[in-house]
């Protein structure tokens, strides 16, 4: 009978989706309303060719098939993110790599947002969709909840990227930094997230095991704190059904104070407390130990989300918002700093008595240097969001360097220790096909960001200097394209950096596939059983 | 699952007696610099928005106890400034506009504010160093060919009216037809003329083809304005065609595209922007670029 009404459902919706490109007022939307017409095409077509097969009953095992789905995208969309990265790192460098035939899809402007969210929502939200269903369903020995809802989650989510990938270089956008995304791919957003809350909860609510697990209180935290962000930021009204554009539900300081309260959280939520979840559960698992304290991940963890919220107004410092909302920003965020760090010593001190594996195990070393890396952004953050301070920092090349160390430094550097550690397990292999490239993949990894960081801070401060030097009048010196000038050497040193990143993550890529292609498997049993 | 806290190795700190999937976790106390440092920074936070305006009530915020303002400090730095430039700026607006070399302090001063000016207004046509941009219309003020004129007063009276736009009814204006879509010229004889362009110019060229362009050069009247050796009229901004300064392009297929559609570029009003200082000031920049007259 489901299974009716799932080709029933998909047959309206390839329909509807037909009529809609027939209608389409624009480009971008004539494309993803063809792309949501094949999406519903095959599915039901798979529906089709497997409706009425008897469904195994798996209770009793985990949902592993879409957490290895989960692992493949993760890498995949890591590659096409870091590559854009270096395009367009390399098309600052060299604007004559904005190529004539490349005008109005592949120049900067349209590349950029698709680096963003490649890294971010299509490498970082696999990463974390992974990572929620493989520890939820292990911490709560139980299979994940809601059937085959896990697989709409995923397929959900791919699809969310395809559409919102195709529109930016079509040029569907909202124009809101990070929020890109237009008004139905944001619904279809809403719907798969909802679905994730569902996914996860219900598996929590049928854990066998009596007490929650720290990594699922900051999944948790981030699952629901982003659909609240997202809702409220993506307020607004379609200019036609037919068509890609829309009207911001807010005007003025107003719309830029909720873009900046979703900008900041989406750090907060999607890129930290979501990643210290994965680094709750990961890192005692590769190290072997406890972790460090309970009572700190309680305190740490409660500071953490409340703090984080209120941050948002300082990356609006000195504009047309009012000074006691700037001022609010910069506190909460000075006094965020601790509990930040709460993460990382609760992580670095679960190493306590197994130091020495550092020397032996580079997945660790991996997973140290990402630690390393989220407490040294986790300290710029509030020092860059002090008003005098961003009164230089801000606009400049530094914000990106802060950004990319958080990124590719903690986000970049834990999913390749997750993905190392989940490989082998999820695909039944002795060992990694490798631990001489995991090594490589860590150097590569680490030089490129440092390469990254460090130009950025000298472009961004020499930036930032340049643009206050006044003469004995108090006129401006520099005119806005003599920083671009100056600043060309840091720009080919970024792209260096980030060459040397994407070749570690191709090393990475390798060193996987052989691992699931060459290595012999190993016997085990995949039960959900409580732990004791 | 075992409720009972257990001693750990190494550091015999109890764990607190969960487990999930094999891990545990010490009960380890917070660090003491961790909760002396978070402390700090809550009192710090406190004293703050005391200090500072930071807690929003029904109709306002509090104001904070230093009454800091960054609006008022922006007032207020621009303010001092304006202030210790108002003489001078006064002093160069009273100033014939020729006399200005000769006072050193109003010179160095002219030279500062107008390179400030130029950088912030001009600079995104004709580029930071004033070089123009050759082939896209944008006129290089470095060198000596003027279309309207490089004394001191003709820049100054292009930069306060403008070129060819429709809010200044000063506006320095003249347009030259597009020969080739109005009908007046067909293909053939649009490239004569262009043939005939080269040849002024000094150009390679085919000089019977150039022959029959120059006929065309006086019946279609283009000698009315770029006169008949092509020199051009600084009165009616029209160019000379005899130098190898091109504003968009001295190819064949540049002056062949000029004849058929014609140009136009426009330049602001700048006295709608700037003021008159300003606007005196920049001129002088120009003007000492190399290329003044």
């Amino acid at each position: 009978m489901l299974d009716y009404l799932k080709l029933a459902g998909l047959g309206i919706v390839a329909v509807l989706a037909a009529i809609a490109a027939n209608y389409a007022r624009d480009l971008a939307y004539q494309v993803n309303a063809l792309t949501v017409m094949l999406a519903a095409g095959i599915v039901f077509l798979w529906v089709l060719r497997t409706a009425g097969d008897a469904r195994p009953n798996l209770q009793h095992e985990y949902f592993d098939d879409v957490v290895r789905a989960g692992a493949i995208a993760t890498a995949f969309w890591g590659i096409v993110g870091f590559l854009v990265g270096v395009v367009i790192a390399s098309q600052l460098a060299f604007p004559q790599l904005n190529f004539e035939f490349l005008q109005g899809f592949g120049n900067f402007g349209r590349l950029r947002p698709l680096h963003t969210s490649a890294v971010i929502f299509a490498f970082g939200g696999n990463a974390l969709i992974m990572s929620s269903f493989y520890i939820v369903q292990r911490t709560s020995a139980a299979r994940l909840f809601g059937g085959s809802l896990g697989w709409f989650v995923f397929w959900g989510w791919q699809l969310v990227i395809v559409l919102a990938a195709t529109g930016y270089v079509l040029g569907a956008t909202q124009g809101k930094e990070y929020a890109e995304p237009v008004w139905y791919v944001d619904i279809l957003i809403t719907a798969v997230w909802v679905a994730f809350l569902i996914a996860f909860m219900g598996t929590l609510f049928k854990r066998k095991e009596p007490h929650i697990y720290v990594a699922n209180w900051f999944l948790l935290s981030m699952i629901l704190t982003v659909a609240m962000l997202h809702l409220v930021n993506n307020a607004a009204i379609p200019v036609s059904i037919f068509g890609s554009a829309q009207v911001q539900l807010y005007s003025g300081v107003q719309d830029a104070m909720v873009q900046w309260w979703y900008g900041h959280n989406a750090v907060g939520f999607f890129l930290t407390a979501g990643f210290l979840g994965m680094m709750y559960y990961f890192v005692p698992k590769q190290v072997d130990r406890p972790i460090f304290s309970y009572k700190l991940s309680i305190i740490h963890f409660w500071a953490l989300i409340f703090l984080y919220i209120w941050a948002g107004p300082h990356h609006l410092h000195y504009t047309a918002l009012p000074d006691w909302a700037s001022t609010l920003g910069m506190v909460f965020s000075v006094i965020l700093w601790m509990p930040s760090w709460g993460g990382m010593i609760n992580g670095l001190m679960t190493l306590s008595g197994a130091w020495d594996k550092l020397r032996t195990d580079p997945i660790i070393r991996m997973m140290v240097v990402s630690i390393g890396f989220y407490g040294m952004s986790t300290f710029e953050g509030p020092m860059m969001s002090i008003k005098a301070v961003n009164s230089l920092s801000h606009y400049t090349d530094w914000t990106i360097g802060h950004v990319h160390s958080g990124a590719l430094g903690w986000n970049g550097m834990i999913t390749f220790g997750v993905l190392y550690y989940l490989v082998p397990r999820l695909w039944n292999r002795e060992r990694l096909y490798s631990l001489t490239l995991v090594s490589w993949h860590f150097w590569l990894a680490t030089i490129g960001i440092v390469l990254y960081a460090s130009s950025m801070w000298v472009t961004g401060i020499m930036e930032g200097l340049m643009w206050r030097e006044v003469d004995a009048n108090g006129y401006l010196v520099n005119a806005f394209a003599d920083t671009v000038a100056a600043k060309f050497p840091m720009y080919v040193v970024r792209a260096l950096g980030g060459g040397l990143f994407l070749t570690g993550a191709l090393i990475m890529c390798w060193n996987l596939w052989m691992t699931v292609r060459a290595q012999p498997a190993r016997a085990t049993q995949h039960a959900a059983v409580p732990a004791e | 699952m075992c409720a009972k806290p257990v001693k750990k190795e190494p550091r015999q700190v109890e764990t607190t007696g969960h487990q999930w999937d094999g891990i545990e976790e010490l009960n380890n106390p917070l660090p003491r610099w961790w909760v002396w440092v978070f402390y700090a920074t809550i009192v710090w936070g406190i004293g703050y928005t005391v200090a500072y305006p930071a807690w929003p009530l029904l109709t306002e915020a509090t104001p904070g106890l230093l009454g800091a303002s960054t609006r008022a400090d922006v007032a207020a730095e621009i303010a001092a400034v304006d202030a210790a430039n108002a003489d001078i700026k006064a002093k160069l607006v009273a100033t014939d506009l020729n006399a200005i070399q000769a006072d050193a302090d109003l010179a160095a001063f002219a030279e500062r504010a107008g390179a400030a000016v130029f950088r912030t207004n001009c600079a995104t046509c004709h580029g930071s160093g004033a070089a123009g941009f050759e082939g896209k219309g944008y006129p290089n003020l470095l060198d000596d060919d003027w279309l309207w004129g490089g004394t001191m007063e003709d820049i100054h009276l292009t930069i306060t009216h403008g070129i060819r736009n429709t809010t200044d009814p000063d506006a320095r204006y003249s347009q030259m037809p597009a020969f080739g879509t109005d009908g007046t010229l067909d293909e053939v004889q649009v490239a004569q003329v262009a043939e005939h362009v080269l040849a002024l110019s000094g150009q390679e060229h085919d000089a019977t083809v150039a022959a029959a362009g120059a006929t065309l050069f006086v019946d279609t009247g283009c000698n009315g304005c770029h006169m008949d050796d092509g020199t051009g009229d600084r009165m009616l901004g029209a160019p000379n065609l005899t130098d190898a300064i091109w504003l968009y392009g001295g190819s064949r297929e540049a002056i062949i595209q000029t004849v058929t559609f014609a140009r136009f570029g426009v330049m602001p009003d700048w006295s709608k922007r700037l003021t008159e200082d300003e606007i005196r000031a920049v001129a002088f920049y120009v003007h000492g670029r190399g290329g003044g007259e």
